[in-house]
């Protein structure tokens, strides 16, 4: 090494993100002063996002069991059987803040994050869906961040050739200084060809495998310290540039290589990347590992140990080989032009020795990298809650014209179709895809049986704000109603929890009140949460985003023929509604984008009632008696109508009568759990009648399809009458308005 | 009918075709690695779509020289006949197998969506299933699929009756709106003078079944085997 | 030795990128803006005998893979003395 290292301090340490606490911690567990380097290898595997210090006393909470979960949380992805020797891997990932910094770059390696985190699995990834949330698109910095996250998601997803098939776009300005982007991935393996993070075998060869380490990403605290300035020749950009042709290599030589049986275990080097990889896989083996820093594969000259531990350059992986088998790893990683260089061993542990030609600079006991302190601070809910709640939405005028009231909803930017994002994206490589994006949830099919699965995400962070528990179970019901809307069997949960500074006590509260809703969201439904992902410190200047948990579900359909979409399919078919006939325009769509207010209450949920529901709904599409199913969310019972009628290849029109209400506008945009729009032939009625009476849930008949026009009737008085074309124009150019 | 399905490093539609011709058509077929230049069992090769070499420098620009590229014209002359869609016709057209070049969409963005196509050839051996003036429902998927030639060339394709497909509206009318990416004259699909490789940016394997949405598709692989049970008239070996 | 080839779209070839640039500019105020082409910037370090062999080395690079001869033009600049690597990007 030629430059000195910095001295270590308590100064140092706090420089890169250690408390003085967990710095005396860290000397009590060495036993001495830790070298730089091994201060660095804390840093990074003691950071919030690598061990969860705020979040795993609360993540114990979720259930993680079922007959189905062949994989729960801890490894790079969860994974479900779904029968006929099949296995779905799939996990939800936040690449938030590098998206604020370089949108284009910063979405493109959060798809490359979530894709590795499928294939080291085994898996072949078959989809992808993107949650997004934007600021207001009024303004101009939120519309070039719009443009550059989905032309990111685009290239990458796009060039890798995996199709992306759903998620969702929302918009509010409490994310204008933190847009999210959370993406999930799904992918397919055989039961028993499922691959794991580990280091079991001692003696087994470590090899790096993928790109060359460069400087990239390499955490911004180190590029802040006074100390590392003065040695640092020229300060290097710490934004991750993606490569998905690397990418799509890598997933080509990875699966090669398993299938040959030349691996042992993977792990992607993500998030604080060589130094994550050489303590976790040890760490989860009880194993240890001797690695030589010279070996790894450098772009850049004159890179210190540090660096290279801490870099995070794309597309590389760390693999252990199965003995005996280092020059199969070598032949396949070759055939597909990619690194593929022996830098270690495993060792019996339990230490983590890093060399620097032949000499050691960090020796660190793997257990205590892995096993970061953890926190419980004090949390307390926000003030001002019960102002908030005491507002009554029906203190505020009513429409004075209610065509225009729902025209202009549907034409709003979170509610409007989302073709412009998604046409940009291919949707249909591998040919699985049966339904695209634009119903409740996508469906593909699971080649060489009869079976399908259903993916979808969720999350509405107005409704968490003013209730994080009902609103964290709101996100499971509405999710997993979506995945029943298309006609399949919910399976498992994966979650993307964003959220603020846990460190700020309401923050906190928040974050555990929305973890006990999912919780008991997901026990109530029978949903095992399976993987997923805590973004905290989404906030600029004390300002916070909308705490935000993004929920993604995969269901089962056992037979990819029957399955259902959300736009009706011809006249004089009956439309029923289903579900409870509570509603609320507390924290509604409405509310915000019509009056700007976000306040007010969020109708009741019982649990029970919305699975039997699901269970329903699902039952109903999987007998074919009904020709579409749409659940009614954002916007409530009127949108939810609109989308139905002209949403498919040819419009439909509709008219429908609910009984009186506080107000039309209550009854028609109200949003309330477990209420979904069904459309039925006259033939099937006498059937569907006795499912439903047989499921005991709340429903009715609430009118029919044909016309050109949707009439909507409250109270027996006619309140909505729009032609289908102004309905249309609206929500299709809708989100192209507020970017142009 | 022996197919190959060519894979480069980036390729990703190859799967998908194999799948349409071994579970769909039932057909015979193999994957051909971009470094094979033996091509003899084979009587149709595919360059399926994908981004080879990432399109790095160009679409289709590194996989037009590599070593199977090369290996086509003699494949080709020997009586095999060359399908390229996607991907494959940028390829297509950067080895100078086909005529023209495939640039930026007008709209500079990437499209994936449905699109229909005129035949304005029904007389290839890839489109003898269909008629001239029928209307195909397939989908595209790229960023880089704006056809150009230049007049001489445009002139020339016309008079030899190269032009294959054109992107129009369901009822068949050319119209710009119908044109998904600005190509030239809505051009889709061209093939060589000979009729014996045909280069289009859509997707036929991915129309070619009823779940996924139509089976227009099909008619290409339906054309080509045609010909082979007919007449053998492309199979001169 | 170190050239710096340009790669453009010919004269009267719709530049799409360029077009687009430039009416952004103009949304910014630069409203001047006459012409603006896009085009790639390929910096290639060949090792030939004379300076003569390796830009007929760099052309030939050209001809057969850097730019198609349907769409584009290149030119070729002899860089001298200078290491690529150390340039000082502006800004």
């Amino acid at each position: 090494m030629t430059a000195a290292e910095p001295k270590v301090t308590v100064d140092l340490a706090r420089g890169l993100g250690l408390t003085a606490d967990e710095y005396d911690h860290i000397i009590r567990r060495l036993g001495r002063e830790p070298r730089y380097t091994e201060l660095g290898l804390f840093s990074a595997l003691w950071s919030e996002h690598c061990a969860y210090k705020h979040s795993k006393t609360f993540l114990h909470r979720l259930p993680q069991h079922g007959p189905h979960v062949l994989q729960g949380p801890g490894e790079n992805a969860g994974a479900l059987d779904i029968g006929d020797g099949w296995a779905v891997v799939f996990k939800i990932e936040s690449h938030n803040h590098p998206s604020f910094i370089e949108p284009f770059q910063g979405a493109a390696t959060g798809v490359g994050g979530i894709l590795r985190d499928i294939f080291t699995m085994g898996a072949r990834p078959i989809a992808l869906l993107d949650s997004l949330r934007f600021g207001d698109p009024a303004d101009p910095r939120t519309r070039r961040l719009v443009e550059g996250v989905v032309s990111g998601i685009s290239w990458y997803g796009n060039c890798f050739g995996c199709p992306t098939v759903g998620g969702e776009m929302a918009f509010a300005p409490e994310y204008a200084g933190n847009p999210l982007v959370n993406v999930m991935c799904v992918g397919l393996v055989r039961t028993d060809r499922i691959f794991r993070a580990r280091a079991e075998r001692v003696g087994s060869a470590v090899f790096y495998v993928g790109n060359k380490t460069g400087r990239d990403g390499i955490h911004g605290a180190t590029m802040a310290s006074a100390a590392f300035d003065e040695h640092a020749e020229e300060r290097r950009p710490t934004v991750q540039v993606g490569d998905p042709f690397t990418e799509k290599l890598l997933l080509e030589a990875c699966l090669e290589a398993m299938a040959a049986g030349a691996v042992a275990g993977i792990q992607d080097m993500g998030a604080a990347g060589l130094a994550c990889c050489t303590s976790e896989m040890p760490a989860r083996s009880g194993t240890g590992m001797d690695v030589e820093l010279a070996r790894v594969p450098q772009r850049e000259p004159g890179m210190t140990p540090y660096e290279i531990l801490l870099s995070e350059s794309q597309e590389r992986m760390l693999l252990v080989a199965a003995p005996g088998r280092e020059d199969d790893v070598r032949r396949i990683f070759a055939k597909w032009d990619l690194d593929a260089v022996e830098i270690g061993r495993v060792t019996a542990g339990p230490d983590l020795v890093i060399r620097l030609n032949g000499e050691p600079v960090a020796c660190v006991p793997v257990p205590a990298l892995a096993e970061a302190p953890r926190y419980e601070p004090p949390f307390a809910p926000p003030r001002g809650l019960g102002e908030l709640h005491a507002f009554d939405p029906l203190s505020l005028p009513a429409p004075a014209d209610y065509d225009d009231a729902l025209v202009g909803l549907l034409g709003s930017p979170t509610i409007a179709r989302k073709e412009w994002a998604y046409r940009q994206y291919d949707q249909q490589v591998g040919i699985n895809t049966l339904v695209r994006p634009g119903s409740d949830a996508a469906v593909l099919r699971v080649k060489g049986t009869r079976r399908a699965i259903a993916v979808t995400t969720d999350g509405n962070g107005r409704h968490v704000v003013l209730d994080p528990r009902r609103g964290g179970a709101l996100a499971v019901c509405e999710a997993a109603r979506n995945v029943a809307c298309a006609g399949a069997r919910p399976l498992g949960v994966t979650d993307c929890l964003n959220f603020g500074s846990p460190e700020r006590p309401e923050v906190l509260w928040q974050f555990a009140e929305a973890v006990e809703g999912i919780a008991a969201a997901c026990r109530a439904l029978g949903l095992p949460v399976v993987g997923g992902n805590v973004s905290f410190y989404n906030e600029t200047s004390g300002q916070a985003i909308l705490p935000t948990p993004v929920v993604g579900v995969v269901g089962l359909l056992e037979d990819a023929a029957q399955h259902a979409t959300q736009w009706f399919k011809g006249e004089g078919h009956r439309i029923a509604l289903l579900g409870p006939g509570e509603v609320s325009l507390g924290g509604s769509e409405y509310l915000w984008a019509r009056h700007g207010r976000l306040a007010g209450r969020l109708a009741r949920q019982d649990l029970e009632v919305e699975r039997r529901v699901q269970a329903a709904v699902q039952a109903a599409v999987g007998a074919g008696l009904v020709t579409a199913a749409h659940d009614c969310a954002e916007g409530g019972l009127a949108v939810a109508l609109a989308e139905c009628c002209v949403s498919g290849p040819a419009r439909v029109g509709a008219e429908a009568s609910v009984g009186a209400a506080p107000r039309a506008d209550h009854a028609l945009f109200g949003e309330g759990p477990s209420r979904v729009v069904v459309a039925v032939e006259p033939g099937r009625v006498r059937e569907f009648e006795a499912l439903m009476a047989e499921s005991a849930i709340p429903w009715g008949w609430i009118g029919g399809t044909g016309g050109e026009r949707l009439r909507l009737n409250v109270g027996g008085v006619a309140v909505v009458d729009v032609a289908l074309d102004r309905i249309e124009q609206a929500w299709r150019n809708g989100l192209e308005r507020h970017l142009a | 009918m022996r197919f190959g399905v060519v894979v480069f490093p980036g390729t990703w539609s190859d799967c998908d075709f194999h799948y349409v011709i071994s579970e769909v058509l039932h057909q015979p077929v193999k994957y051909v690695w971009h470094r094979d230049r033996e091509l003899a069992d084979f009587d149709c090769l595919v360059l399926p779509g994908g981004f080879s070499y990432g399109d790095y420098l160009r679409a289709g620009a590194v996989a037009g020289r590599s070593p199977v590229v090369e290996a086509l014209p003699a494949f080709v002359a020997g009586g095999g006949v060359v399908l390229g869609s996607c991907n494959g016709f940028q390829i297509l057209c950067e080895a100078g197998l086909l005529p023209g070049a495939l640039m930026r969409n007008e709209c500079l963005q990437y499209r994936c969506q449905s699109t229909h196509l005129l035949v304005e050839n029904a007389e290839t051996v890839f489109t003898r299933a269909t008629r001239p003036g029928q209307v195909l429902a397939m989908p595209i998927s790229h960023g880089e699929g704006k056809y150009h030639v230049d007049a001489e060339t445009l002139a020339a394709l016309r008079r030899r009756n190269q032009i294959v497909f054109r992107y129009c509206t369901p009822e068949g009318q050319v119209t710009r709106a119908a044109n998904p990416n600005g190509s030239l004259d809505n051009i889709a699909g061209v093939v060589n003078e000979e009729g014996t490789v045909l280069g289009l940016m859509p997707h036929p394997e991915r129309a070619a079944e009823s779940a996924l949405g139509g089976t227009d598709g099909l008619v290409i692989f339906h054309s080509l085997l045609g010909s082979l049970v007919e007449d053998g008239s492309f199979l001169k070996r | 030795m170190r050239f710096r080839v340009l790669v453009r779209l010919k004269r009267g070839i719709l530049d799409v990128q360029g077009a687009a640039v430039q009416r952004s500019l103009a949304g910014l105020g630069f409203g001047d803006v006459r012409e603006l082409r896009i085009g790639k910037l390929v910096e290639v370090d060949v090792d030939e005998a004379t300076p003569a062999a390796a830009r007929a080395r760099v052309d030939e690079m050209c001809r057969r893979l850097l730019a198609n001869p349907i769409l584009e033009d290149y030119t070729i600049e002899e860089i001298e003395g200078e290491r690529l690597a150390a340039r000082e990007p502006v800004r």
